[in-house]
């Protein structure tokens, strides 16, 4: 078959699904009395085009890309980690705990919190990661377990002033609440064409660029893609899988730790104004875990999803003014993921079809 | 502080409300489990189980809504389920999608879908009646737990001896059971294995989505998006617990569900302990009877490792 050829049918098949799971999107919006286009350019309006709105997309979509990157770290290992909400909570947990203790100038402090946030975060997922190679439990159910067991824990930290919580003078009249993070620890916010957004959005990026190369252009990807294709294989050729294993679920978890640790150096939409607030992660952590599934496993690919995403997410507080819900751009989210496992499945099925009846002619 | 935590134990497992909220989550646990049961025989790590504990908890609403019934509703929790099973299947089993990427898409899809619908739908639904078995039911302690309970609860008195006559005593269970120990054999010896995993993950679906239901009617009587928050997973580690079988699996849903029940009547009965940590008692519990069990058992030996003829 053609290149030209396979690329259109790339295309085609791509096309195809995501204009399925818009016009599944728009017919469950219709169904329930609503109008999908005005939907459409609400979420347009609020995502891109209102004036300020892009920065904060960005804003929403450097933790998502984070939390996306560690996820693709840990699957291409064959690791399922679905508790990136506990991870990102407990990250955020570390980072205020020791912001506030340690002090120091400004920026030294930014980055040691960003740190620290990244090493809460491998800490809880390696508790998963643990309990995986010592106790062969399987870590798709602890990384989940854990996640409640991370947001009771902060939310105890939170009622505890030699943990998280603010003394009487800085929380006024609200409880569960944390200090509030000084103006030079905060990561800067530049003004970029009336659009202002954190510089984390550059990290994300570069750690997008440092997590491809790594995976596709290193023996240590190469050794942890082979764990993930062939344990087998793998343990032959002398890569061990509790350490490799360990190390990705580790990695994954300290990515969330830093988006969770960024959102709270960060600011921006509803992260808690400079603040660890009971219900902070927000779902970012599911979101991104969505991200990285709709980029299967890419790090690049993880770059553009984690952008629709965050812009389904900005652009959902202009729906409500619509009359329809806001909570359709979950769906949205989800639907599109669905569509877009279909196209290599239905590839894979093809190609073998066609082998087979190459196959048939040559007898 | 010590013997206050003893008189609190003791205190608790004298309560009769202890046990009938145990048998309660318990019961949920166990639809779920069931069917997860019979889809990891057949060799699916079937993830979406919680996806489909909340669609059949949904369904079970609006079809209370639409027919004020509550079998009509528990019909409809059913085919709630078997439409995430649907999905579930054809995707993972049909084509060749990731089974887990799937689940989990599955799993957040549905919170968003069933969130969205339940606010512009707003179905109202309603507990279902408590029939008490006579006789039974005086038997102190366990009586009203086992035989006092909404009558959904009852469902499952069958449908537990149905799922082991089927796995263990039919021919149809025989070919599911090859197609988790070895779908290549299975495969050489004529059995479908991809469709025998799709009618179990439909099975699963089916005894999830009146799993859902059947919460729905006999605890919650109104619907939230967050009424199910892991007891999926929780399922699913009670299937592990359990090594595989159908006796094992049931003994760790009361396991888990005896956890969760400890920790609300701790509450009830007016016990001032660290509530945080009691939230968290139903999940430690699984993880430490995970960490404790996960190593003693035998997993069916294809599980989660999806066949293709030729290659896999």
């Amino acid at each position: 078959m053609k290149r030209g050829a396979r690329a259109s049918e790339w295309t085609a098949l791509y096309a195809l699904s995501i204009v399925s799971a818009l016009a599944l999107s728009s017919v469950i919006v219709e169904a329930t009395g609503g109008n999908w286009w005005p939907v459409v350019e609400a979420l347009v309006d609020g995502s891109v085009k209102a004036p300020g709105r892009w920065g904060e997309t960005l804003g929403v979509a450097a933790p998502l890309l984070l939390v996306a990157l560690g996820t693709v770290v840990s699957a291409k290992a064959g690791l399922i980690n679905i508790g990136q909400e506990g991870q990102l909570l407990m990250g955020a947990a570390f980072a205020v705990y020791f912001s506030f203790r340690i002090g120091g100038p400004g920026p030294v402090n930014v980055a040691l919190l960003l740190l620290f946030g990244a090493l809460g975060g491998a800490v809880w997922a390696s508790l998963a990661g643990l309990l995986r190679f010592w106790r062969g439990v399987p870590e798709v159910l602890s990384t989940l377990l854990l996640v409640f067991v991370a947001v009771q824990a902060v939310g105890y930290g939170l009622k505890q002033q030699w943990l998280l919580l603010a003394d009487e003078a800085s929380r006024g009249n609200r409880n569960l609440v944390s200090a509030q993070l000084p103006g030079d620890n905060r990561i800067p916010r530049p003004d970029i064409f009336g659009n202002e957004f954190p510089i984390t959005v550059y990290v994300a990026l570069g750690l997008a660029l440092a997590v491809a190369y790594l995976l596709a252009r290193t023996v240590w990807g190469f050794r942890l893609r082979m764990l993930g294709h062939n344990p087998r294989a793998a343990q032959r050729a002398g890569v061990s899988s509790t350490i490799f294993g360990a190390t990705a679920l580790a990695i994954g978890g300290a990515f969330a730790g830093l988006a969770g640790a960024a959102m709270f150096a960060g600011g921006g939409f509803a992260f808690g104004n400079y603040r660890l607030v009971p219900g902070f992660s927000d779902n970012i952590g599911w979101t991104g875990l969505l991200v990285a599934l709709m980029a299967r496993e890419r790090a690049l690919a993880a770059v553009v999803a984690a952008f629709v995403f965050a812009g389904l997410r900005t652009g959902s507080g202009f729906v409500n003014s619509t009359g329809v819900e806001s909570r359709i751009t979950d769906v949205v989210q989800g639907l599109l993921v669905l569509a877009l496992l279909v196209p290599p499945a239905v590839v894979f099925l093809l190609d073998r079809r066609r082998a087979r009846a190459a196959a048939t002619e040559r007898v | 502080m010590l013997i206050d935590f003893f008189a609190a134990v003791g205190d608790v497992l004298s309560s009769e409300s202890t046990y009938i909220n145990g048998a309660l989550f318990a019961a949920l646990l166990a639809f779920a489990a069931t069917g997860e049961w019979v889809a990891e025989r057949s060799g699916t790590l079937n993830i979406s189980v919680e996806g489909m504990l909340l669609s059949g908890a949904f369904a079970g609403a609006l079809g209370y809504h639409l027919a004020e019934s509550i079998a009509v509703g528990l019909l409809f929790g059913a085919v709630g389920g078997m439409v995430i099973a649907a999905v579930q299947a054809e995707m993972s089993h049909r084509l060749t999608a990731d089974q887990f990427v799937v689940g989990l898409t599955l799993n957040i899809l549905i919170v968003g879908l069933t969130g969205f619908l339940d606010r512009e739908i707003d179905p109202k639904a309603s507990y279902a009646s408590e029939v008490k078995i006579p006789i039974l039911v005086d038997i102190p302690l366990f009586g009203e737990a086992l035989f006092g309970e909404p009558w959904p609860f009852y469902l499952l008195y069958g449908l537990v001896p149905l799922s082991w006559w089927l796995v263990y005593r039919t021919r149809w269970g025989l070919e599911l059971r090859a197609a988790g120990e070895n779908p290549q054999s299975a495969d050489v010896s004529g059995i479908d294995v991809n469709l025998r995993r799709r009618q179990c993950i439909y099975y699963a679906g089916f005894t999830s989505g009146l799993g859902g239901a059947y919460f729905l009617f006999a605890r919650l009587a109104t619907f939230d998006d967050s009424v199910i928050s892991g007891q999926g997973f929780i399922a699913i580690a009670a299937v592990i617990f359990g090594g595989w079988t159908l006796w094992g699996t049931i003994g760790g849903c009361v396991l888990f569900a005896g956890a969760l029940s400890f920790q609300l009547s701790l509450q009830g009965l007016g016990y001032e302990l660290n509530t945080e940590l009691l939230q968290t008692l139903p999940y430690l519990v699984t993880i430490g009877a995970m960490a404790l069990f996960a190593k003693q058992v035998r997993p069916p030996a294809a599980l989660a490792r999806p066949f293709v003829r030729g290659l896999k």
